[in-house]
């Protein structure tokens, strides 16, 4: 009866000191579930969903705190993803956040830029290069489409020029099969 | 006799080989109009160097390799440039891409150019020659030469595989080439192998084509090393890299990896052609054999300039009949409707076959998959396109590029033998198209995450820094001078209290002149005011306090 009780109380001792040391050992540093949301999220970083950037909302959607359906760049695809991923019913798109658009990119017209630095300080992921009173150009490969700079601008020179299709771009189509009277 | 190996599957299309093969290659004149595009290899897309309005010679780059996997383009006779602009070319989007545009002066004058002495050369100054001469393999993938031609110091290259087999239907384009000019074919694999220095060389070319089998027999009996020419069964896809490769070889290429894995790498005979013009005359590559058959009146080949409208090609082979619905570039198996006949040709385009509804039955509704397993037992790679058409279908790319999708060489035997008429290949080139996009995307998710955070990080680190110059700043101004001149808040100190003696001294020198030697009078005088303007002053002050 002792040795058996004995036997226990140090079993349950000893797991307990493993379970404790693990915690401490292979404590996970952030929210793993961020980490994913945050894969899923296109990485825009334009705000529109209401946080700064798409790790806050990825952060805001894990805690519980934001809906899933405002991120307009993600589209409907990316609600699905999140959908799936956090095991929720898939809803359309929140319309306060702003509407579905074509991929594009920023534009400067570097006639009419003054060279005024605000549209660089707008930028999230430091795609436009430029000094003050020098002219400014966007980066192509970098820019998101997040028109953050487009309205800082104080001469209206940034347009958005969505991304055209190109023989390089281009993609096979899903293959239709036409619809015939049979017999 | 060498021992052959057969691979998985395959089908015996009808071969429709003679139409074209009975008449010799014929030199297509110098066309109306060249439109040469600037990508007409895998990879970059070469630079433009030339400007509507300049005139350009026969041979000269007017498009530079940019990046690593890229050639340069040139002008295939002399004359003007007309444009360069966005033009229709051969691609299966129809969509319209970079070219030059060169208006013909009938000189057909040519650059200077001179043999090379491949034998006494760098190795890398060669590599970069053929790269500038914009030799890509001719077999159909256009892959950049030079590239294949260095397979890096650690791969040994056992085996150099010449292909001839033209395994498609109806393009003859390499048969003629090896019936009629099999010795320089022959002299273009001599300079592959001062390269790659193979153990083995071999030209496999399908046992339909006896003619070519006996003229490379012949002209590879008069070199003085050993090549040997092996007829292959003839089975569709017997001309596909790795399934040659296998037949010749036993060994098969590895999923996902190269030839030169099993140390082989292989050449179209065509590529071997080019390869010897580019180096013993110093020609680039600006024609190219070309097979125009189909519904035309007389199906022949041509030696044409690359940027010749097809059009004008099938207007040299008696023109196309009535009823041609259409052209096919390429083989009917792999190949693909072109959008406009006005296209110009490119190094790619082995084969133009006018189409009609004779030639080419529309093919029949398609219905649901049945699961026979035909598409399985066709298929040349062992891969069960039932299935990835099944996840294509659904768009579950994941599961498809499980079931090894990008082994798929798209040879549309699946297509062929398919009972329920589905256009299987269609969906595979829809789920690789796919996930090739979804890639590009996570690659521009990630670069815009990594530079968002950098971001983040680069205004803390600002703000940091600013926080601390500014507590510096202040402990600077607390502190107290402890030796004279010692540290910069102490010379600042001097300074200061330098100029405030300074400002005493002028102070000094501004005071009223004549308040000496007062009488005692005035001086009482004045020290009455000053009792008085102190009163004053007190008076005002408790005022002040009162009301505040």
């Amino acid at each position: 009866m002792l040795d058996a009780l004995l036997v226990m109380s140090g079993l349950a001792l000893f797991l307990g000191a493993v379970l404790g040391f693990a915690s401490i050992k292979f404590k996970v540093q952030e929210n793993p579930l961020v980490e994913k949301i945050d894969a899923i999220l296109p990485q825009t970083q334009c705000g529109q969903c209401g946080f700064p950037g798409c790790k806050p909302y990825a952060t805001a959607i894990a805690k519980g705190e934001a809906d899933i359906n405002r991120c307009p760049p993600g589209g409907e695809d990316g609600i699905n993803k999140l959908a799936e991923l956090l095991g929720v019913e898939p809803k359309p798109l929140n319309a306060e956040c702003g509407e579905v658009k074509p991929k594009s990119v920023a534009i400067i017209d570097e006639q009419i830029c003054i060279g005024c630095t605000l549209c660089i300080q707008a930028c999230p992921v430091d795609a436009i290069l430029g000094a003050a009173k020098q002219m400014h150009t966007v980066i192509t490969a970098e820019c998101t489409g997040c028109e953050l700079c487009v309205k800082p601008c104080p001469v209206e020179c940034i347009h958005m020029v969505p991304f055209g299709e190109s023989a390089s771009t281009w993609k096979w189509k899903y293959p239709v099969t036409k619809i015939s009277a049979v017999g | 006799m060498r021992a052959l190996d057969t691979f998985h599957g395959g089908v015996h299309p009808p071969q429709h080989k003679d139409e074209s093969s009975t008449r010799p290659i014929a030199v297509a004149p110098v066309p109306s109009r060249l439109v040469v595009p600037l990508q007409q290899h895998i990879g970059m897309i070469a630079k433009p160097l030339v400007k509507a309005g300049d005139r350009v010679l026969k041979g000269q780059m007017i498009g530079q390799a940019e990046g690593f996997i890229s050639v340069s383009i040139h002008a295939p006779t002399s004359g003007h440039v007309t444009a360069v602009d966005m033009q229709s070319i051969p691609h299966p989007s129809g969509l319209p891409g970079m070219c030059v545009s060169i208006h013909p002066d009938g000189r057909d004058e040519w650059i200077e150019h001179a043999p090379i002495d491949f034998r006494n050369m760098d190795p890398s100054a060669l590599r970069n020659y053929l790269r500038d001469a914009g030799v890509v393999g001719l077999g159909g993938a256009v892959f950049p030469c030079f590239i294949k031609l260095n397979p890096g110091p650690k791969q040994k290259i056992d085996m150099l595989i010449l292909n001839g087999a033209e395994c498609e239907p109806w393009i003859t384009c390499d048969d003629m080439l090896m019936r009629e000019r099999a010795a320089e074919i022959v002299r273009g694999i001599e300079i592959m192998r001062h390269i790659l220095q193979p153990a083995e060389i071999l030209i496999g070319i399908e046992d339909n084509k006896p003619e070519a089998i006996a003229a490379m027999r012949a002209a590879c009996a008069l070199t003085d090393f050993a090549i040997d020419v092996v007829a292959v069964p003839t089975i569709y896809p017997g001309g596909g890299a790795k399934q040659l490769t296998q037949v010749l070889t036993g060994k098969e290429v590895p999923s996902g990896g190269l030839p030169t894995d099993i140390g082989v790498q292989s050449f179209n005979v065509a590529t071997a052609y080019t390869l010897h013009r580019a180096v013993n005359f110093g020609e680039p590559v600006i024609s190219r054999i070309v097979t125009i058959t189909g519904n035309v009146a007389q199906p022949q080949n041509f030696e044409a300039l690359i940027g010749t409208p097809i059009e004008e090609l099938v207007h040299l082979a008696g023109g196309a009949k009535g009823d041609t619905n259409g052209y096919i570039l390429g083989g009917p198996m792999m190949g693909f409707k072109l959008p406009s006949p006005s296209a110009p040709l490119v190094k790619a385009a082995n084969c133009v076959i006018a189409s009609s509804p004779e030639l080419f039955k529309p093919a029949p509704r398609a219905v649901p998959c049945i699961r026979c397993g035909r598409c399985a037992e066709a298929c040349p790679v062992e891969l069960q396109p039932m299935d990835l058409y099944w996840f294509s279908q659904a768009k579950n790319f994941g599961k498809a590029q499980e079931y090894n999708l990008f082994d798929c060489i798209e040879c549309g035997c699946c297509d062929y033998v398919c009972p329920s008429h589905i256009p299987l290949v269609q969906y595979f080139r829809f789920s690789k198209s796919e996930i090739w996009a979804h890639e590009k995307e996570k690659r521009a998710a990630d670069l815009a995450r990594e530079r968002h955070e950098f971001l983040l990080f680069r205004q803390e680190r600002e703000k940091k820094e600013k926080a601390e110059k500014l507590a510096q700043k202040t402990a600077a101004a607390k502190a107290t001078p402890t030796t004279e001149g010692g540290t910069e808040a102490d010379a600042k100190k001097a300074a200061i209290l330098a100029a405030v003696e300074r400002a005493k001294a002028k102070k000094a020198d501004a005071a009223p002149k004549n308040m000496e030697n007062l009488p005692p009078q005035a001086q009482q005088q004045i020290e009455e005011i000053e009792v008085r303007r102190a009163k004053m002053k007190e008076q005002l002050h408790a005022q002040n306090q009162q009301e505040p």
